[in-house]
């Protein structure tokens, strides 16, 4: 069966693809072409188009997608940086719950468990430096826990960066902390746990309201999404 | 040689200087046929004074200091200024008065993102003029304008900037959490909504009602089964509705979520919206306590259009593209039954 919701739908690749297809199939939608090809981006019989998940909130933003699922890291890191200033301008509608992990503070183990390296940084020279690839989630973290903190932003492989003694901690997202563990890194503090969000243009939420709702209908009563 | 302009400003040559003159031409018959009369400000105004309107997020962005060390601002919009050259010049004016413009006006941008730190608005403001008749001219004026430049499939959302502060009120929903509510309402963050309003310790009763009314939106049968606490809005907004000519009510969107960024609406508020383009083409509103804090107190209401939106949409809707095309065979079925 091929259902078009009379959306168009940003779908993460990544991480959340899964969690997301699920979702679009127990709604109905024929996602067997989805699954099946990677390489292709826009499949218009099921009003989807795919990419990074950074990406879905500006596509969903400029409204070409009305809707599309993101993680809540994305949207904490586009989210304004001075006050008063606002992030993207999209609806968060819904909080899908899976593609669930949390953002944390880690830094490298010490033979002392109670011996926080980054800590110790901040004490003796004032300031601790962080590797993160959510540099503005990392600085407005530091800043509302009343730290001086240096940001260092990389783009891939964040653990490698204490390891090599280039900063004193990382900011990064962790599922089940396997990859910590076997960098000899040990989670310090949570930031926040983020999941999937279900997101809106804001004309598309006025002008496709009917579609809208009745998806958002829709998901609410799917016993297995999880959602809450 | 390539000179840099700041991001967020553009220079207009001939052809798009044509096409925006014909729009402009356009909207300035409409507003003229309906008795606005056009009024220029200065684009620097003193801080001091703008200060006096509660612009919220829309806040005058630029600064400097004249020879004498006065501060003055570049304005943000054009509805504080002329609610300063009302209570200045027509202090002992009974209203209604009808001022229309073409006017710059200066805002902050956050970078990438197209925003415009130098937008020209078209608009009018209708001063004297209370609920619901002056609303209901006021988005006659509106759709009118819109017709006229040849805007097709434009739908105009209406809310009621009172409603949700009025349903926090009468759920007792505690005072020191209502601003963090009504923040989360304005960015629509419906999941940041529900997480504070369990943290806000109101019956899940009264919750409920939180998160529901504000997400509905639609057709005028949403002003017929409004809960007890909203009554006075929606009430509010079927007068105006009751007013509008046919043509004009065919394009209306209720929305009981719509508030605005910008502090100074007590009640209608209106946004333009059109499949063609992904955000508002314009958007206004009551604004009946704005006038008073500048020692002139009288109802008024208006609206502005945001040209070069309206430029991009106008040429969206000719090439028919964008992904929210397809929704014009939609609307055009859902206005045919």
């Amino acid at each position: 069966m091929r259902t078009n919701l009379g959306l168009t739908i940003a779908v993460p690749r990544g991480a959340l693809f899964a969690g997301t297809v699920d979702l679009l199939a127990a709604l109905g939608i024929d996602t067997e072409e989805l699954r099946g090809n990677d390489r292709k981006l826009l499949f218009e019989d099921i009003g989807v188009v795919t990419m990074r998940p950074s990406d879905v909130p500006t596509y969903v933003e400029a409204g070409a997608a009305d809707i599309g699922v993101t993680g809540k890291d994305v949207l904490l890191e586009q989210l304004a940086h001075a006050p008063g200033e606002r992030g993207r301008d999209v609806y968060e509608l819904m909080d899908l719950g899976f593609g669930r992990c949390t953002m944390i503070l880690a830094s490298k183990a010490d033979a002392d468990p109670d011996h926080d390296p980054a800590l110790e940084s901040l004490r003796r020279l004032g300031v601790m430096r962080v590797a993160t690839k959510y540099p503005r989630i990392a600085a407005r973290y530091l800043e509302e826990t009343g730290r001086q903190g240096e940001i260092v932003e990389v783009k891939g492989s964040v653990e490698l960066a204490p390891l090599t003694g280039m900063v004193d901690a990382i900011v990064d997202l962790t599922a089940t902390g396997t990859t910590l563990r076997e960098n000899n890194l040990v989670e310090r503090e949570q930031i926040v746990v983020c999941t999937a969000r279900l997101i809106a243009n804001p004309v598309s939420h006025k002008l496709k309201a009917a579609q809208i709702d009745a998806l958002l209908a829709q998901l609410r009563a799917l016993p297995v999404a999880g959602v809450g | 040689m390539i000179h840099p302009i700041p991001s967020g400003t553009r220079d207009v040559l001939p052809q798009e200087t044509g096409e925006v003159r014909a729009i402009t031409d356009t909207l300035r018959r409409v507003f003229d046929r309906h008795g606005y009369g056009e009024i220029y400000t200065p684009a620097l105004e003193y801080e001091s004074v703008l200060a006096r309107a509660d612009m919220a997020e829309a806040r005058p962005a630029y600064r400097v200091f004249d020879e004498t060390g006065a501060v003055l601002v570049l304005r943000s919009d054009m509805t504080a200024p002329i609610a300063r050259v009302v209570a200045t010049r027509y202090g002992d004016h009974d209203g209604p008065l009808r001022f229309c413009y073409f006017a710059h006006t200066y805002r902050g941008v956050r970078p990438q993102r197209g925003q415009l730190r130098e937008m020209l608005q078209a608009g009018i403001e209708l001063i004297g003029a209370p609920a619901p008749q002056g609303t209901a001219e006021a988005l006659s004026v509106l759709c009118d304008s819109l017709e006229a430049v040849g805007l097709k499939d434009f739908r105009i959302g209406v809310g009621d900037a009172s409603l949700f502060p009025a349903l926090m009120e009468s759920l007792d929903v505690p005072e020191d959490h209502r601003e963090g509510l009504l923040e989360a309402l304005v960015r629509r963050n419906f999941v940041a909504l529900e997480h504070l309003l369990e943290q806000a310790g109101v019956s899940d009763e009264a919750a409920a009602l939180l998160l529901d009314v504000p997400q509905r939106r639609g057709g005028p049968e949403l002003l017929t089964d409004a809960p007890a606490p909203a009554v006075e809005a929606v009430t509010g907004m079927r007068r105006v509705y009751e007013l509008l000519p046919e043509s004009v009510a065919a394009r209306v969107i209720f929305d009981l979520g719509l508030i605005r960024n910008i502090g100074y609406y007590t009640g209608a508020v209106f946004e333009v919206y059109d499949p063609a383009l992904g955000a508002p083409i314009g958007g206004g509103g009551r604004y009946d306590e704005l006038l008073g804090r500048f020692g002139r107190s009288m109802p008024a209401v208006g609206f502005a259009l945001y040209v070069d939106s309206l430029h991009q949409a106008l040429a969206g809707e000719e090439r028919g593209t964008g992904a929210l095309a397809e929704l014009r065979s939609v609307t055009a079925a859902g206005e045919s039954r």
